[in-house]
Parts: structure tokens; sequence; C-alpha cells
């Protein structure tokens, strides 16, 4: 067949744009392709129960403060847009709008305006890791959801896809807004979306998460898949609830809100 | 020349924008760049090695830091590393700037000779005179 | 053939100057977001995603009608669209390109944007996306140019364009399915985990697409010598009548198992977009008016009788494109983040910045859809074939 030398400068760009991203995909390594939800439980899932009973507004501070503080998390001001901007890993909200699934007219004003502690459930089945694009929230073989910030292009589908609103985004430069700075743990940068993490490096030092050191005992943190462990002690003796159930995305923070204290 | 003035003046306006990065440096002299090793802690160590030598590491110490960002990120693996009878954090700020926490005698002297600037510090802190 | 897009009249430059302006004030714009970040915008913590990913959202849709005219022309050999085909599949391009701009500037860190590449994952609707938008644009490009170059050269266009042709027809049908799960996925937001979001967003999109087509090929043969042809129009009419009813039918589908069930996860999204919550109603003026402009466009496009006069049909068709845009650009993103997860209001609207960002988007796909028209409809002028005899 005869070819005159247009199509064959055609031919031979297309070939060099071929090439070139064929390439990518073959630099592509067998570990980071698969990836996805409910990685099978190698023995464990870390997860957390709250007994929120007779936590109070001093614990809730001392909690998120300690939180915080050693993770560089920046506190906007809420005054002009800043609280639009607002990041948050460990927050507290009332009983209604922690379980919206669970409200009826009739519970006693003590339950309904009873704060609880939120946080990201880091759940067995997490939508926001079936959803990221590139993989930067991942869940770990623990159980842990973790972020990866080097690699969050920020386009925020995890947020979209999180049924728990635990997630932040940084709109802006988050040094802008830290007063104090801890220099053991890196902040983050502007564009990438951050959350809880479990304190996964406190956790590799044998520390128990920050929060849990400043619930005063009231949280209490282990591995779900052991038997023995002290959460699943606590969860087979006593009523537990946990957020927006019926989303089938097996969140592992479990709450203790009582019950028998509010009849009567 | 068909618009032959337009064509030169085009060529010439090409060439002055082209060369720029060339004749705007004409006369100064960049000098070699001399990254420091002389931080407290480098002083008081008794073997002055680094997790590789330092050749290696001026070559490639984006991969070193790459595959430590993603053993220790996306997999987990935080352990301490042994070299020399040292242990060395897998961290840029907890580790590498333990050490070299000169940043702007050290990072940014080869940095700005190279004309790159890496967004490390962006988010990782640089412990520079033992401060942030 | 690009040299075409070289030449031309002084409205054709003015209008190349006008759109330049506007991608030139967009680009500032962008800087000032790119340094100070995306907090500039309107967007929070609740409303994740905003004017930017919602207009991705509706231009998606006006890129996959021109299967609309792609499949009665090559699938069905309706001659009547030979002159109009190409309008369809350069508006396909046109409105790629401003989609994927949209989503450049949406994200925190676009620096990054290989990530999506270098690590693909397939559990991710946004990879997909990605891949068949980038497949589509490909694809139109490549079948517009083509033919458009054959034509030019009054021959036959090679064999293997066909393939590729009926290759763009579920493909469009695709990029448009993959878009709605986007949303469809989701849990826990119950104003999009709705099995009708594809076929909703197809509905709209084969209303809206067509109707801007329309707009665009009388507005050609106002200001050219381009002429679509009295037929064709009245066919694409058709096409925007029916698909704007099956839009209407399914929006009111979705209404009725929002209030019927009378579940308050479901009903939440409507009562913030039509009435307000608890004092929050900045976004309920605007669906209205949208309620009202498709309303209307129906009562002009249904009775045969008012369609078949071309000013009515255009009139219509500028109500469908505004119904669509408000409902696709306004109302379907933003429902899904209000009321948030713990039933409180945080209200989103675009700011200053935002908007000359997304002016310049927009700018940048008519200045593409501008110079591609130029070429076809110059090619055709030379050849003396720029008037259909429909």
């Amino acid at each position: 067949m005869s070819m005159d030398r247009r199509k064959f400068l055609k031919l031979l760009g297309l070939a060099g744009v071929g090439l070139g991203i064929g390439s990518d995909f073959v630099q592509m390594s067998p570990a980071e392709a698969s990836s996805g939800h409910g990685l099978p439980s190698s023995g464990e899932r870390l997860g957390m129960v709250i007994d929120a009973r007779n936590l109070t507004d001093e614990d809730f501070t001392r909690m998120i403060d300690a939180c915080h503080s050693i993770h560089n998390v920046p506190t906007l001001i809420p005054e002009k847009n800043d609280v639009k901007n607002e990041i948050k890993w460990l927050w507290t909200d009332t009983y209604n709008h922690t379980f919206p699934e669970q409200i009826n007219e009739y519970h006693p004003d003590s339950l309904r305006e009873k704060e609880f502690p939120l946080l990201c459930n880091h759940c067995d089945k997490p939508p926001c890791v079936r959803v990221c694009p590139t993989q930067a929230t991942f869940r770990s073989k623990n159980g842990i959801v973790a972020q990866d910030p080097h690699r969050c292009i920020g386009c925020r589908f995890c947020m979209a896809a999180c049924p728990y609103g635990s997630r932040s985004f940084n709109y802006v430069d988050p040094r802008l807004y830290l007063t104090k700075m801890n220099p053991d743990f890196p902040t983050r940068t502007m564009g990438v979306v951050e959350k809880c993490t479990f304190c996964v490096e406190r956790l590799a030092k044998g520390l128990q998460p920050a929060c849990v050191v400043e619930s005063g005992g009231a949280l209490v943190f282990g591995n779900l898949a052991d038997a023995h462990s002290e959460v699943r002690k606590i969860l087979s003796t006593h009523f537990t609830l946990r957020r927006k159930p019926t989303l089938g995305t097996m969140p592992s923070v479990f709450y203790v809100i009582g019950g028998e204290d509010y009849a009567g | 020349m068909y618009n032959g003035g337009k064509i030169i003046l085009g060529l010439i306006i090409f060439l002055a924008l082209a060369a720029f990065p060339f004749y705007s440096n004409l006369g100064g002299s960049a000098k070699k760049a001399m990254p420091s090793l002389d931080t407290p802690v480098i002083q008081q160590l008794a073997v002055k090695e680094c997790v590789k030598p330092g050749e290696y590491m001026k070559r490639e110490h984006m991969k070193v830091l790459d595959q430590w960002r993603d053993e220790v990120v996306r997999e987990g693996k935080r352990e301490k590393i042994q070299v020399g009878g040292r242990e060395f954090e897998k961290s840029l700020q907890n580790g590498c700037m333990a050490c070299h926490s000169n940043k702007e005698q050290f990072c940014t002297e080869c940095h700005s000779y190279a004309g790159v600037k890496p967004y490390c510090w962006d988010c990782h802190f640089s412990r520079e005179g033992g401060q942030i | 053939m690009l040299d075409k897009a070289l030449t031309g009249s002084k409205r054709y430059w003015t209008l190349i100057i006008v759109l330049l302006g506007f991608i030139g004030i967009g680009t500032l714009a962008y800087l000032h977001q790119f340094k100070n970040g995306l907090g500039v915008t309107g967007m929070s913590r609740d409303v994740s995603w905003g004017f930017y990913i919602s207009q991705f959202t509706f231009l998606v849709g006006v890129a996959a009608s021109a299967v609309m005219l792609v499949i009665p022309y090559y699938l069905h050999d309706y001659k009547k669209f030979s002159k109009i085909v190409i309008l369809g599949e350069f508006l396909a391009v046109a409105s790629v390109t401003m989609c994927m701009l949209f989503i450049f500037v949406d994200m925190g860190q676009p620096m990054r944007m290989m990530n999506v590449i270098l690590h693909p994952t397939p559990n991710s609707i946004l990879f997909w996306d990605a891949t068949v938008l980038n497949g589509y644009l490909f694809l139109n490009i490549i079948i517009g140019w083509t033919t458009l170059h054959a034509e030019k050269k009054q021959t036959a266009p090679p064999k293997w364009v066909k393939p590729l042709i009926y290759l763009s027809i579920p493909w469009a049908v695709s990029i448009h399915t993959v878009t709605a799960f986007l949303y469809a996925g989701i849990p826990g937001r119950h104003f999009w985990l709705t099995a009708i979001m594809a076929a909703r967003f197809l509905a709209s999109a084969f209303a809206g697409g067509p109707a801007l087509l329309i707009i665009l090929a009388l507005m050609l043969r106002k200001y050219t010598k381009f002429d679509p042809g009295k037929e064709p129009i009245q066919t694409i009419g058709k096409i925007v009548t029916y698909a704007m009813c099956a839009n209407v039918f399914f929006i009111l589908l979705e209404v009725f198992t929002a209030f019927y069930s009378q579940i308050p996860g479901h009903m939440h999204a409507f009562e913030y977009l039509f009435a307000g919550i608890e004092g929050h109603g900045k976004l309920v003026p605007l669906m209205w008016i949208s309620i009202i402009c498709a309303v209307g466009a129906l009562i002009m496009l249904v009775p045969p009788k008012i369609r078949s006069k071309e000013s009515n049909l255009v009139k219509a068709c500028v109500l469908v494109f505004i119904s669509l845009w408000i409902d696709k650009g306004f109302g379907l993103v933003i429902g899904g983040f209000v009321p948030n997860h713990f039933g409180t209001v945080t209200e989103y609207w675009p700011t200053l910045p935002e908007t000359a960002i997304t002016l310049g988007v927009w700018a940048t796909g008519f200045l593409v859809l501008t110079i591609l028209y130029k070429v076809a409809i110059s090619v055709r002028e030379e050849l003396g074939t720029a008037k259909s005899e429909y």
C-alpha cells in the first residue's frame, strides 16, 4: 500500500503518543493495581468503644485539644467565612445529629441534648476508599482507613462519599491558622483531604490514641478481631450503637449510650 | 522575502526571549553549591555516617525518601533502620533533619543552585536551629 | 484545515477577542485560586462540591447529546442530518474540553493530576470517568476531523472511521452513565442514591444538548452562509421534545418516591431546594425558575402546530437549556449536600473568583467551538455545500 509523507508523520505521532500512554500502565506495580475496600481481616481489626454516658465538656475539650494539637490541625476562627473551611478530626454533636436514624420524639431532653464525640469510623467497608481515584485513602490491613496526603489530588470525592461527614479539606493553607505547631508531626498542605488516623504514628510506638488517653477511660481502643480484647468484652456486655448502620459500612467505632439511666 | 519585515522582527523578538536565561546571568558567577554538614548533632557523632554514603544520597535521596514514604504511610512499616550500629527513623523531619538541622546551608544550598523547589517543606518541618 | 480559522470577518475576530478576554480574566482568577486555595470559592466542609463539578456534570450531558444526531444519520441513514452531524460532533469536543477543564480547576492538587493514571483504581468511578471522557474526546475529534477532511476532498471517508462512529454511540451513553454513577452509588446521600439517576442524566442530556445545538445552528444560519435546513431542525426539535418529556417525567417520579414514602432523608433535599429549610433558601427562586422554564418549554414543544414555527422552537430551546442548566448545574449537586449528614444546613453560593473561573472555562469551550465551527463552515462555503437541501 502506498503512503504519503503526511500519513507517515501522522502515524509516527500516534505511535509516539500510544507508547507514552502505554508505558505508564506498564510501570504500574501489581501491589498498587488491586485495591478497594474490605481487605480480608488478617487477624487485626482496630476499633474503639466510646462510653458516652458520663463524658463531660471538659473531657471533650481535653480530647479534642490533644488530638488537634498533636496533629497540627488548624483552628479556623469562626468569623467571616472561615468556619466553612473548618478542619476537625474529632468533634462533638448532639444525639439527634449523631444518630439521625434513631430519633424518637419522646426521648428525654437529657438524651436529646447530650453531646457525643464524633470522628472517622474507620469502617470495615469504607465508601471513601471505594471512590478514591488514586488510592490516596486506603484501608490498612489492621483496619485503619488511612490517608496518604502525598498522593491526594484533592478531588474531594471521598468527602462526598463519606456518610458521616468525617473528612475535612484544606481549603486554605493550614499553617496560616496554626498558632502552635508540634514539630514531631507534619502539617498538611493546601488542597488535600485529612481526617482522624486512629493515631497510627502513636500506635507504632506502643501508645494509645491521644483521645483515648485523655478520655479518662471512657474511650477504649483495641483489636475487634481478638475475642479476648477489652473492646470485645465491653461490646459483649453492653448495648452499643453504631452510626447509620443500615448503610452497611460496618463502622469500627461503637457507642455505649446507656438507656436505663434515662428511664423513669 | 515575502513579509520580510514582519518575519525578521518576529525572529529578533523570539531570540531575545529564548536567550534571556543566558544573557541575563552574564557577568555574575554562580558559586558551586557547598552543602554544610556542620550541625551540633553531627559534630557530636563518633562515626559520621548517614543511611547511605554521601555520593549515593546526593543522587538518590529523593528515591530514598519516596521509598520511606510508601513504606511508612502506605505499608505501615515504621521500624527504624539499623546502619552502622545506629538507628535511623524513616522520616524526613524526624530522621534526616534530626542530624541535618541546617536546612538553609544543607538542603537549600544545592536546591537553589539547581533551581528546584521541592514542596516537602509545605508539610514537613525542617527543625532549623532546633526550632521549626 | 485549521488555517481556515485564521481568516474571518470582523464579527468573527470580535468574538474571538471577547472570548480571549474572558479566558484572560478566568486565568487571573485561577491563579488567585491556585495561590490561595479553594477557600476562595463558596465551597465548604459540608458542601464540598460546587459550581465547578455541577458545570462539569451538565456539560457531560451536552457532550453525550451528539449521539442523538449520530444514531439517526449513521445507524439509520437519515440523510437529512448530513449537514448538521459535524456540528454535534464538534459540540461534543468543546463540551468534553470544558468538562476536563472544570475538573482541573476543581482539584486541590492539580499538579498531581497524573496520579489518576499512575495509580489506576478500577473500583473508583472517577477513574472510569476520566477514562471514558478522554476516549470520547479522541473519538469525536478524530471522527469529526476525518469526515470533514474527506468532505473537503470530496471523497468518501476512510473505512476505519465507520467502526469508530459505531463505537461512539455506546460510548456517548457510557460517559453520562459513568458520570451519573459518581452520584448514584454513594451511600448516605439519599438525594443521589437512586437507580434512575443515570436515566435522568441521559434524558436531560438528550434534551439540553440538542436544544443548544438548535440555538447554535440557527445562530450560524443568521451570521454565516451555513444553513442547517428547516426539516433537520424540526427533527431535532422532536428529539428535544421527547427527551424533555422523559426528563420531567423522571423528576416527577423522584418527587413521588420522596413524598409518598414520607421518608425524611428523601424529602429533605427537595424541601431545601423548593421551599427552604429553617430560613435557608438561597436556591429556592432558582429552582422554581427551572420549573417554570420547563413547563413553558413543554407548552411550546408538545403541540406540533406551535413547535413547527421555528421562532417558537428556538424560544422553547432556550427555556429547555436554562431549565436543565439550573437543574443539573445547581439543584442536583448542591441538593446532595444540603442538608448535611447531621441534618443541619450549610448553604452554598459561588463567589466572584469562582464565577470568573467558570466563565473562563465556558469561554474556552466556546473558543474551541468557534474555531471548529469556523473550519467546518469555511470548508463547506468553499465547496458551495454550506446549505442543506432540506
